[in-house]
């Protein structure tokens, strides 16, 4: 890295001079280049960064992906009812049939509510899906919650046949007052390719039997 | 007004024009014991000059690329319907026209602008890493033939918009993004060298006396560009490296079913995206600092105001990212945060312009090409900071979004704006460069062919994106073909008077009338005290700037 000519430098003043400011540049390059290192790592830190906001201040429409309790002797609050929709987006390479049991409900906030989303799979082999839920407008995701939703789990379905996954939810009280309505929104993706074959025929079963639970919908 | 520090700045070069003059010829003598010919003389130069002549050579062959690129799209819309290109080929040539323009054409011109004209104006004798400066040139062309090359794999080359959003460039993108990917890794290595070797030569390498706030203004909107481009370029390296991997190696950043998410994509992109523009604007506003002074007689009207505003702008760039993504469904309090944020970038702009025009208040202007291009800047640069300002209005903008009257917007603002900055520049300092003075009536067909044509090619697309016609879209409704018809031909005839300005530019190197150190009788600036051309090696010996 040199700064300049050596031929010119016939002095040796010059040279000393020469010297030192080699020092100098070489020092604030190492210090730029660890700012360029630094900020390639900080392009990488924005993804945690991303979900810690979005969790933090409700804004991205994603719901909590672990069940809630179900509350105990919650008093629906009737003065006010809330539409829910319900949409299903089977992905492009996904080949089961899905789509939600009803597709709009009138709801009282504090209301446990059961439905269900039904699926059918075309394919003539075992394909999992995984769905992931979305709720429209985000800043209500926070007040919807989820006691029970195929969605916490992977969803392995033999070929050519349907099931019936349930879906049990209450919307919380405080929800503000300016929501009307929620788009809740599955999206299902297959996931087969990435998750072991033997776990999925334990999990057959256990939608299998799932299938069986009958649930009232209002 | 605080304008005595630059007064003082002033005075100091010309008195010692002799003494810089004596000390070139002398290294102008070295020079030919050691400077080898030919083309090893560019492979392996060192030299500032050599450097930054490549650069901009780059640079133009970029621009007639990219450019004949537009040619294509302005084509195919000639006509609704499809006529010469598949859709898909379409696709391509707007994403590739848009990267090569960006990252071919607007940075390394303004690189080249830096490495010619910086170490002259600080009265440096070189750049403070000239093999560095030598390796962060030569690896561009490389990165340029990967992207180009990529055209003709099969399934074609990028075709998701040089914005790249997840998922198009992931789970659609063609076989050969990854391509595109190493491309774009090289192009940021080489202007984050570029940054580091201006920072460096800025800081370290400054005349005795050329204290901060003596420094021309293009060399402070420089060094203000490069701490942004350290800052942003290595993120957008991790946003192409995780679409990299999303797209080859399983992992799932952008990925929804693997609990990613796309809009993120978006959330890293701008973050590199809006300082970005701003890196291709802020030399912009340091070129049109230095010739507005010079053709009006006059000091430039509020030097440290012009350098607050410059470092304001680069602060706030880091604060309005979302606005590109205001219909991605974001909350309203972060709409209106980006929203506000965004508006108030128009008070340092503003700033800015008044001082330019207050430069020229009751002054003695005279009306030469490169200050007709800056004037011609100051007009255009205006009509698409306002468009933007329209664009900032989140009610507004869901209509606009993704329309031409964003494609307006950003083109007022790079074309007639940084382009025509580079121009300006390029007229300006060419008789330094050359020694020779440009054929003063070709450059006068340039710019009256330049700036009717560029209106006649950008202004109508406002009314096209009000009515609603689409971007990025090889069709359209009917009722939009005769406006397009008439964008199509302003965009052919911009085209080809960017033919003129390369005869005029090889003309120019291969002779004309000689030029004197000083071409421009009131320009100032240490960079007019070496003679016409500039030696190989000037500032062997600091001046003494007081």
């Amino acid at each position: 890295m040199e700064s300049r000519d050596p031929k010119q430098g016939s002095q040796e003043s010059l040279n000393d001079q020469d010297n030192l400011g080699k020092k100098a540049n070489r020092k604030l390059t190492l210090k730029l280049v660890a700012a360029t290192i630094a900020m390639f790592g900080f392009g990488f830190a924005l993804v945690p960064i991303y979900d810690i906001m979005c969790d933090a201040l409700g804004i991205n429409g994603k719901t909590s992906s672990v069940a809630v309790e179900q509350p105990i002797a919650l008093e629906p609050d009737t003065s006010r009812s809330i539409r829910v929709e319900f949409i299903a987006h089977p992905n492009p390479h996904m080949s089961w049939d899905f789509s939600p049991k009803v597709a709009s409900m009138d709801v009282h906030p504090g209301e446990v509510i059961q439905t269900a989303y039904w699926a059918f799979n075309r394919a003539e082999r075992t394909i999992i899906g995984q769905a992931v839920p979305s709720v429209s407008p985000g800043l209500g995701a926070s007040y919807f919650n989820k006691v029970e939703c195929f969605c916490f789990n992977k969803q392995p379905l033999e070929g050519q046949s349907h099931a019936e996954m349930p879906l049990i939810f209450y919307i919380e009280r405080d929800i503000p007052e300016s929501i009307h309505t929620l788009t809740l929104s599955y999206t299902l993706y297959d996931i087969t390719d990435t998750v072991a074959k033997p776990d999925a025929t334990a999990q057959v079963q256990m939608v299998t039997q799932s299938n069986q639970l009958q649930g009232a919908t209002p | 007004m605080k304008t005595s520090t630059p007064q003082n700045e002033k005075s100091s070069p010309v008195a010692d024009a002799d003494l810089s003059r004596a000390n070139s010829s002398i290294a102008l003598d070295h020079e030919e014991h050691h400077a080898p010919k030919g083309l090893a003389r560019w492979v392996f130069s060192t030299n500032h000059k050599d450097i930054g002549t490549l650069y901009l050579w780059f640079s133009f062959i970029m621009f007639l690329t990219g450019g004949a690129m537009a040619m294509i799209i302005r084509a195919e819309l000639f006509q609704p319907g499809l006529q010469l290109v598949e859709p898909h080929f379409f696709n391509q040539m707007t994403t590739v026209h848009g990267l090569i323009m960006v990252f071919g054409a607007v940075m390394p011109a303004f690189t080249g602008l830096a490495n010619w004209m910086i170490p002259m104006m600080i009265g440096a004798p070189d750049m403070a890493l000239p093999r560095m400066n030598n390796l962060s040139f030569w690896i561009l062309p490389f990165a340029f033939a990967i992207l180009i090359a990529s055209l003709f794999t099969e399934g074609g080359g990028p075709d998701f918009g040089w914005t790249f959003y997840a998922p198009l460039s992931t789970t659609y993108g063609p076989d050969s993004t990854a391509l595109f990917v190493f491309s774009v890794h090289i192009m940021g290595i080489s202007s984050i060298m570029g940054a580091i070797n201006v920072i460096v030569t800025i800081v370290n390498m400054r005349a005795p006396g050329m204290t901060w706030f003596k420094m021309p203004m293009f060399v402070w909107t420089w060094l203000i560009t490069a701490f942004l481009l350290i800052a942003v370029m290595p993120v957008l390296a991790g946003a192409v490296t995780m679409v990299l991997t999303d797209k080859y190696f399983g992992t799932s950043f952008f990925d929804a079913a693997g609990g990613g998410d796309p809009v993120m994509f978006q959330h890293i992109f701008w973050f590199f995206g809006h300082p970005e523009v701003y890196i291709m604007i802020l030399p912009s506003f340091g070129i049109i600092s230095a010739i507005i002074p010079a053709f009006s007689g006059k000091k430039l009207f509020g030097y440290h105001s012009m350098v607050y505003a410059t470092c304001s702008i680069a602060l706030l760039s880091f604060l309005v990212w979302a606005h590109h993504m205001f219909t991605t469904g974001m909350p309203v309090f972060a709409e209106l945060f980006f929203m506000y944020c965004t508006m108030l970038i128009a008070v340092p702009t503003g700033v800015k312009v008044f001082n330019w025009v207050a430069t020229m208040w009751r002054g003695a202007m005279t009306f030469e090409t490169p200050m007709l291009f800056a004037i011609a800047f100051i007009v255009l640069f205006t009509i698409g900071g306002f468009s933007g300002l329209m664009l900032a209005i989140v009610p507004a903008d869901f209509q606009y979004h993704d329309t031409y009257f964003v494609v307006a917007h950003f083109h007022y603002v790079l074309v007639s704006g940084a382009v025509f900055s580079i121009m300006a520049a390029a007229y300006y300092w060419l008789p330094k460069w050359t020694g020779h003075m440009y054929d003063q009536r070709l450059s006068l067909w340039h710019f009256w062919c330049s700036i009717i044509s560029v209106n006649v090619l950008f202004f109508p697309m406002h009314f096209l994106g009000l009515a609603g016609m689409p971007r990025r879209i090889p069709d359209y409704a009917i009722q939009f073909a005769d406006v397009n018809q008439i964008v199509s031909i302003g965009g052919f005839a911009f085209g080809l008077s960017q033919l003129i300005f390369l005869w005029l530019v090889i003309k120019c190197i291969r002779g004309g009338e000689k030029v004197g150190a000083k071409p421009w009788q009131r320009a100032e600036g240490l960079e007019w005290t070496v003679p016409s051309p500039a030696p190989h090696h000037t500032f062997s010996t600091p001046p003494k700037v007081d």
